[in-house]
């Protein structure tokens, strides 16, 4: 009865587990009691608070006071110096919006063309194999050198590491129309533009969709250590800023925040990318 | 009158090692306007490169097919094709995958031409209920009968088809050739068919060509099927004619032409 009630239902594991890593988190993390006067003493002395020892790293409780606190604070823009979080993460993704946007513009029609030509694809294909596993950060003291703008330069890199999987997926996507759909485009005499659009465009579109979904979630990545080297806003900087105040709540924060939005980004590419696609 | 005529074909592959493969050689078919013709033999005798070298797919490395008196450079739609695995389009819905064939081919035709033909095209297999589904959603005899109607609705002087019936359960296979049969009789095109099965060739068919074994595979024999039409499948498993071709036909594919034993 039991057994089968929980094998139902997985997501009881899943609370569990959460139950188990934040209660270990907490025991970590959790000042130890003082059971000796004495100790007491001698630790006031060495300049510990009453407390005893604190751990350096807050406990789940102080990241959920710390997060209520963010929270209040969190569309507040009265200081510029001092944004909500809200303002940073608008920032990010504005950031990534933007490099993807163009990364996208450039990447699909080129992996079509990639993908329809062979002889042009296996001419690039060097040049993409070479480019593609640089780091996008290797490039930004080179972008803020020639852009002279941080702005510019966080958008060179989301551009920079987007562009690749898209293209790839494209390039692929393209290349490996079915010769049967294609075998039905020359017995119908299709002209080669008829055919992209009646059969090439739409039996890529899974393909590109897929890109697109590794491309966000790249960009997302690299948005955050980006703006920890080369800007005074976004969720990066507010990461590198709170590691600066040493206020590790914050951190804490930061860094779930940025796996839930990546969690909604990924699921929401999903989403579009089913609706979008054909099914077999 | 002659509608295709295969004059001294060869037809080879070329690998990537660039060796190559020689797939036909010396084919010489004459094939009657109005006839339905059947291509049977072991799988890899070539028998649908033959079919995809009429289509113009494949290219004929020596001699050439005449097609309505023009050697044959290129598909064309004179010669609509039926695929094997049906071939039609997942995102586009069964009347679209009609439409598609019918609008390339009429360019000058209005839309609601298009649609008629089209329409009458699926009411041809009695799938005009089906117009709006996608292909994912409706099964695979449904599948191969939007691929049927799709060569028909642009009215070829030649249908081919590609083994249409192979990857199709006994009863949905019966009830197709029995569809089939009803619209070969109805239009009056040449039909040149591939299969793998015996029964499905006599019954269909005004002659059986037999392929020997590839590769260099050639015409082996042909056998005449002379039975009246409209054809009876019940009556067919006693009449003698059949009977005798289909042991002519078995003799040929199991005894002389098993499929070459491995070396190990």
């Amino acid at each position: 009865m039991v057994r089968s009630f929980l094998a139902a239902r997985p997501w009881i594991a899943t609370v569990a587990i959460l139950g188990i890593f934040l209660g270990c988190w907490q025991l970590a993390t959790m000042p130890p009691r003082l059971t000796n006067a004495q100790n007491s003493e001698y630790a006031r002395m060495t300049g510990a608070s009453d407390g005893g020892q604190k751990s350096p790293l807050p406990t789940p409780v102080d990241v959920v006071h710390r997060s209520v606190e963010l929270g209040r604070t969190f569309f507040d823009h009265s200081n510029t110096n001092n944004l909500g979080l809200a303002w940073h993460i608008l920032y990010s993704m504005g950031r990534v919006a933007i490099g993807f946007f163009f990364a996208m513009i450039v990447a699909i029609p080129l992996g079509f063309l990639l993908g329809l030509i062979p002889y042009f694809g296996k001419a690039v294909n060097p040049f993409i194999q070479i480019l593609k596993p640089i780091s996008p950060l290797a490039w930004m003291p080179l972008a803020l050198y020639t852009l002279k703008d941080s702005g510019a330069a966080m958008i060179f890199i989301i551009f920079i590491c987007a562009i690749w999987p898209m293209l790839i997926n494209t390039a692929a996507g393209a290349a490996a129309v079915r010769s049967e759909w294609t075998y039905v485009s020359r017995v119908f005499g299709l002209r080669p533009m008829e055919h992209i659009r009646n059969v090439v465009l739409p039996a890529s579109v899974p393909m590109i969709l897929t890109g697109i979904r590794i491309s966000i979630g790249v960009a997302w990545f690299v948005i955050v250590a980006a703006e920890m080297v080369g800007a005074q806003s976004g969720i990066g900087y507010f990461i590198w800023n709170e590691w600066n105040n040493l206020q590790i709540s914050s951190m804490v924060v930061a860094i779930v925040l940025i796996g839930g939005i990546g969690l909604v980004l990924d699921l929401g590419l999903k989403k579009i990318g089913d609706t979008l696609s054909y099914r077999e | 009158m002659t509608a295709i005529s295969i004059k001294d074909l060869s037809v080879t592959f070329r690998d990537k090692r660039g060796t190559t493969f020689q797939a036909l050689s010396a084919i010489n078919l004459e094939i009657r306007s109005g006839e339905v013709l059947s291509l049977i033999g072991h799988s890899g005798c070539g028998k649908s490169t033959l079919l995809n070298t009429i289509a113009g797919l494949l290219p004929s490395a020596r001699g050439q097919v005449i097609c309505g008196g023009k050697p044959v450079t290129g598909p064309g739609p004179d010669r609509a094709m039926v695929f094997q695995n049906h071939a039609l389009l997942p995102w586009k819905t069964c009347l679209e995958n009609v439409e598609l064939g019918v609008r390339h081919v009429f360019r000058d035709a209005s839309l609601r031409e298009i649609r008629n033909r089209a329409m009458m095209a699926l009411d041809l297999v009695h799938l005009s209920h089906a117009s709006d589904k996608f292909p994912a959603e409706i099964s695979g005899g449904m599948k191969q009968r939007v691929g049927i109607a799709r060569a028909v609705a642009v009215d070829p002087g030649v249908l081919l088809l590609d083994e249409p019936f192979g990857a199709l359960d006994a009863l949905t296979k019966a009830s197709l050739q029995d569809e089939l049969l009803q619209i070969i009789e109805k239009g009056k095109s040449t039909v040149v068919m591939v299969t793998h099965d015996i029964d499905e060739a006599i019954y269909l068919s005004d002659r059986v060509v037999a392929m020997t074994n590839g590769p260099d595979a050639r015409i082996g024999n042909i056998f005449p099927i002379d039975i009246a039409r409209p054809r009876d499948r019940i009556a067919l498993a006693k009449d003698a004619d059949a009977i005798r071709n289909r042991e002519g036909l078995i003799k040929f594919l199991f005894d002389s032409q098993r499929p070459r034993a491995k070396i190990a």
